[in-house]
């Protein structure tokens, strides 16, 4: 019995074992290869493409691993594989195989060619977290996977070493994040005390009671909020952000704001379904428990990122901290999502996460191509560089335009559909704020096209032009952003099939 | 349904010929600017077949495609024109290939990149004119806006930037407004419905319907959004910027169709979907849209700029475009439509005329100029028409809807009140002093500057060929608006009876 039951969680978590194992072969790799690394960057392409393979085979085999012993509550274990959980894994496996084309173009990688065994295990160890992370039901293995996804993070923001800023950012990522995990902790140790569980489900049952003490549970929640929110970058624990951003390589920054992000969103919203929702009504929307008031938290707290990240933008002139500011401004916008709390919020968490990982990684990558050229991303060496280099402004434009959520690109359907997930919720004042932001974003994104192309290119201003796995690499991105600017019926049906979250 | 492809073949045109544009070796201007000339032509002939073929006793919408896009929302590429719009797609059609033709000299630097936005910008215009579904429709209205920043921002005067920024970002921002509504409105449809729709026939009969406090929200977004576009005093400020600073044909498009696209809009949406809260606001509406007329007026009279004066000069005639509208009789309506399409050829051809003494001297303040009449007679006398078709003068096309707007809002029974009438036609006294003062400081008296003696040379042939045509209509128009009338009068008569539907005896 205990066996089959081992054998079954295992087959439940064959994604990861695979992701272990790469990790593995990639640290030996390293050692046997030792004098000529030329292949590793191979090996890790082909680690990534196993674990993306046996992630989509596992579309269909669904349960939960690990299963707890508790006799009542023996169906539940400590780790969920559903169909929520398989997006979000696509969304990180096809962001890392991404993140790995641009480390073969990289000029910061390219310069610590010695390293590079390290820096792709780190990778690994970044992805094996995610991976736990998305498909957590249990608070300890919720720390842990966070805890692996923090330290990996915090190596490879200051991996390089190129410059001052590196190390820069590594102390700080460190220092905040060993603060909220800090934090997360003890606000797991606070519901352990009040439930006397650690399963997510079982503290779900419990808390229905009504001698929940009430204000030690909200505290708790806070505190774990915190270490998440810390995760999605939301204010008021984004500060790290815009220097972390700006001091890391620019393949990592792109991970961090795209793949870590996803991995803390699922985080979020599995935690909050799985925590605190009774029952999803027959029209998709999900009745919370009444003991703590997660819409006021969450408005309150989706408006103050997108604002400040937003207004926090305006001002800067470093083109990885413009997209730094942007991307806590679209964790913002992402929140919304959940605060309708419907399975139609969640549809459009999933396809604001499918377009925003295309267009902010096309957007890193533009600015990772230029800066390997003229070694900077400060926005005055972009003036007239639209002229200079044609194809790479015009697609930098593209996934600006997308990022600003105007039609006919695929930012566009992000935003429609939060917005008809908001206005179906009679939150059309939220929709509002949200669409103000929108205008605000609207002018320092311009401002990149304003310096590209409204500033006359000078003798000085370079020709960019990208080598031609490059250029296949953003043609894929920009025809991908505007095909689904068009025709996204591929991701809504793919994001209507994922909604169903182990459980409930 | 019977589908009709003639509508589509006109956005392919544009769409296909920008594309087509980009594999042009850039330094072939010629073949470029003949190439971006063919393909708005090709444009022109097929909107003047979907004019011939045009039934105009039918006040349906015709020449329908629609095929289904996404499914799980109801939207749907869904076209088809009625009178009001094909008029507006002509005129689009129109003046695209005579800016283009227009900017022959001017346009040097960037040539290819510049008849690719302007090709993209016609599809955007053509889009919006034809959509039959919201969605459709916002995606058009949106796109247009990047061309245009550009056609601002890169080819523009020496303010251009601050031009482009602004124009942007107060567009945007009254369209993001819009599309909240235009959700919402979906959204309440599917509580009627049973399905969520774009669809603007279905949504139609749903608009109507909406309790009264809703109702007013959307109203006023998608006003808002078109105010801003028209732009209705006091939203006007983007306007003199973009205009002062866009290149001649940028100016020559934004005010001849760009500025029409918020006018249609109250048209094609206000009124129809919102027709309550239409007769409820018309009054409000109606007084802003009085002091636009006025303070229009009295700004141009202070400019020292032409280009400035003819901006300012489009916020008082828009103003009697939205008064005509608003007053919501046929013959307002009819000389609203009629006025959006006159000031497209008046301010049209005020612009192409002031963008070729700027191309001549690079100055556009009235105090240089003085006296031309002597140097360039034939230009003077092709402004003087201009001119006088801007004032409204009895004979060119400009008398004739300010006249149906007069009347029109003279009998309105929605605004019930002469005065608007009489603030109206003051408006007119006006326009007749700040633009024939212009006229004669810059046309009659002496030479003022010797300068002017080797700059300035008389219109060419090129320049004629892009002004005739215009003048042309300008002449058919005031002569016998009858042929113009007619095919709006059916679809007007459609619209306002959807409006007294449902607002009963408010409107007789």
């Amino acid at each position: 019995m205990a066996n089959t039951n081992l054998y079954q969680s295992l087959s439940l978590i064959v994604p990861e074992i695979v992701l272990t194992i790469a990790l593995l072969v990639l640290v030996t790799a390293d050692l046997i290869f030792h004098k000529d690394k030329k292949s590793i960057p191979f090996v890790a392409l082909a680690g990534i493409l196993l674990t993306g393979y046996f992630t989509l085979i596992q579309i269909g085999n669904y349960g939960f691993a690990f299963q707890t012993s508790a006799s009542a509550f023996k169906h539940y274990g400590m780790f969920a594989s559903d169909p929520f959980s398989i997006f979000f894994k696509v969304i990180v496996i096809v962001s890392s195989l991404l993140i790995v084309f641009f480390s073969f173009s990289s000029d910061e990688i390219q310069k610590i060619t010695d390293r590079i065994g390290e820096y792709y295990a780190l990778i690994f160890g970044m992805i094996l977290g995610m991976y736990f992370m998305i498909s957590a039901t249990d608070l300890i293995l919720i720390y842990l996977s966070l805890e692996l996804l923090s330290l990996s993070s915090y190596v490879l923001s200051g991996f390089t070493k190129l410059r001052d800023r590196d190390s820069e950012a590594a102390l700080k990522y460190l220092l905040y994040g060993a603060v909220s995990s800090g934090l997360m902790l003890f606000g797991i140790s606070l519901i352990y005390g009040l439930t006397g569980s650690t399963n997510l489900y079982i503290i779900n049952s419990l808390i229905q009671s009504p001698d929940v003490n009430l204000f030690t549970l909200a505290f708790a929640v806070i505190l774990i909020f915190a270490g998440i929110g810390y995760k999605i970058s939301s204010a008021p624990f984004h500060f790290w952000t815009p220097d972390v951003y700006e001091g890391a390589p620019i393949t990592i920054t792109a991970f961090l704001s795209v793949a870590s992000k996803a991995a803390g969103f699922a985080l979020l919203i599995r935690f909050v379904k799985t925590t605190f929702v009774s029952y999803t009504d027959p029209n998709g929307m999900w009745q919370l428990i009444n003991v703590f008031d997660w819409k006021t938290l969450l408005i309150s707290i989706s408006i103050l990122t997108m604002t400040l990240g937003n207004f926090s933008a305006l001002w800067q002139d470093n083109l990885k901290r413009m997209l730094a500011y942007s991307s806590i401004a679209h964790a913002g916008y992402i929140l919304l999502g959940l605060v309708v709390f419907s399975d139609q919020g969640l549809k459009a968490i999933f396809i604001y996460f499918a377009v925003y990982m295309l267009m902010n990684l096309g957007a890193f990558l533009i600015v990772m191509l230029i800066a390997n050229k003229i070694g900077s991303e400060e926005i005055d060496d972009y003036n007239g560089l639209g002229f200079t280099s044609p194809f790479l402004g015009v697609a930098f434009t593209i996934f600006l335009i997308s990022l600003t959520g105007l039609p006919p690109t695929a930012g566009f359907i992000g935003k429609l559909y939060l917005f008809i997930a908001l206005v179906d919720a009679k939150m059309i004042a939220v929709a509002v704020i949200a669409l103000l932001n929108s205008v605000v974003s609207l002018y320092y994104y311009v401002r990149v096209l304003k310096h590209m192309y409204l500033t006359s290119p000078t003798k000085d201003t370079p020709a960019v032009s990208a080598s031609l796995p490059n250029t296949i690499l953003v043609s894929a991105l920009v025809l991908a952003t505007l095909v689904f600017g068009l025709y996204f019926s591929p991701v809504v049906d793919a994001a209507e099939s994922s909604l169903f979250i182990l459980g409930l | 349904m019977e589908q009709n492809l003639l509508l589509t073949y006109l956005l392919l045109t544009p769409i296909i010929g920008s594309v087509l544009v980009l594999f042009l070796k850039k330094e072939q201007k010629q073949l470029i600017r003949l190439f971006g000339l063919a393909v708005s032509l090709v444009a022109f002939v097929v909107s003047l077949v979907v004019y011939f073929e045009f039934n105009q006793a039918n006040p349906q919408f015709q020449f329908i495609h629609q095929v289904i896009w996404i499914k799980s929302l109801n939207i749907s590429y869904h076209v088809g024109v009625d009178g009001i719009s094909l008029l507006l797609v002509l005129l689009t059609t129109f003046l695209t290939p005579l800016t283009l033709l227009s900017s022959w000299k001017a346009i040097e630097k960037n040539l290819k990149m510049f008849t690719f936005s302007m090709l993209f910008l016609e599809v955007g215009m053509l889009g919006v004119f034809i959509s039959l579904d919201l969605f459709l429709f916002y995606i058009f209205w949106e796109a247009m806006l990047i061309p245009m920043y550009f056609i601002i921002g890169i080819w523009g005067g020496e303010r251009r930037i601050y031009a482009a920024v602004k124009f942007f970002i107060f567009t945007m921002f009254g369209s993001l407004l819009m599309l909240v509504a235009i959700i919402w409105l979906a959204v309440y449809a599917s509580t009627t419905l049973g399905y969520f729709t774009t669809n603007l026939i279905e949504l139609y009969k749903v608009g109507p319907t909406i309790p009264h406090q809703i109702q007013t929200w959307m109203f006023g977004a998608f006003f808002l959004s078109f105010a801003i576009k028209v732009p209705l005093f006091p939203l006007h400020t983007w306007l003199p910027d973009a205009h002062v600073e866009a290149p001649t044909a940028g100016s020559v498009i934004l005010a001849g169709v760009l500025l029409k696209m918020g006018t249609y809009g109250f048209v094609r949406f206000c009124l129809p979907l919102f027709p309550q809260s239409s007769v409820q606001f018309a009054p409000i509406i109606s007084v802003v849209a009085v002091i636009g007329i006025i303070y229009g007026a009295l700004v141009s009279m202070a400019q020292t700029d032409m280009k400035k004066l003819v901006a300012y000069s489009s916020v008082s005639h828009l103003g009697f475009v939205v008064l005509g509208i608003f007053a919501m009789t046929v013959e307002s309506i009819q000389g609203a439509v009629i006025q959006m399409i006159n000031h497209g050829l008046s301010t049209g051809a005020l612009f192409l005329l002031v963008g070729v003494l700027y191309e001549r001297t690079h100055r556009r303040d009235i105090a240089f100029y003085g006296g031309i009449a002597k140097l360039v007679p034939l230009y003077s006398t092709v402004l003087m028409i201009a001119t006088l078709s801007s004032i409204g003068l009895p004979g060119l096309n400009g008398f004739v809807g300010e006249f149906l707007i007069l009347i029109g809002s003279f009998k309105s029974s929605v605004l019930n009140s002469w005065w608007f009438t009489i603030f109206a036609a003051t408006g007119v006294i006006f326009a007749a002093v700040y633009m024939l003062w212009m006229y004669q400081r810059v046309v009659f008296g002496e030479v003022k500057n010797e300068a002017l003696k080797h700059e300035l040379t008389d219109m060419n042939l090129r320049e004629m060929i892009v002004i005739v045509p215009i003048f042309i209509f300008i002449v058919w128009i005031g002569v016998y608006p009858n042929m113009f009338l007619k095919l709006t009068e059916a679809s007007t008569q459609s619209i306002l009876q959807q409006v007294g539907t449902f607002t009963g005896n408010l409107l007789k």
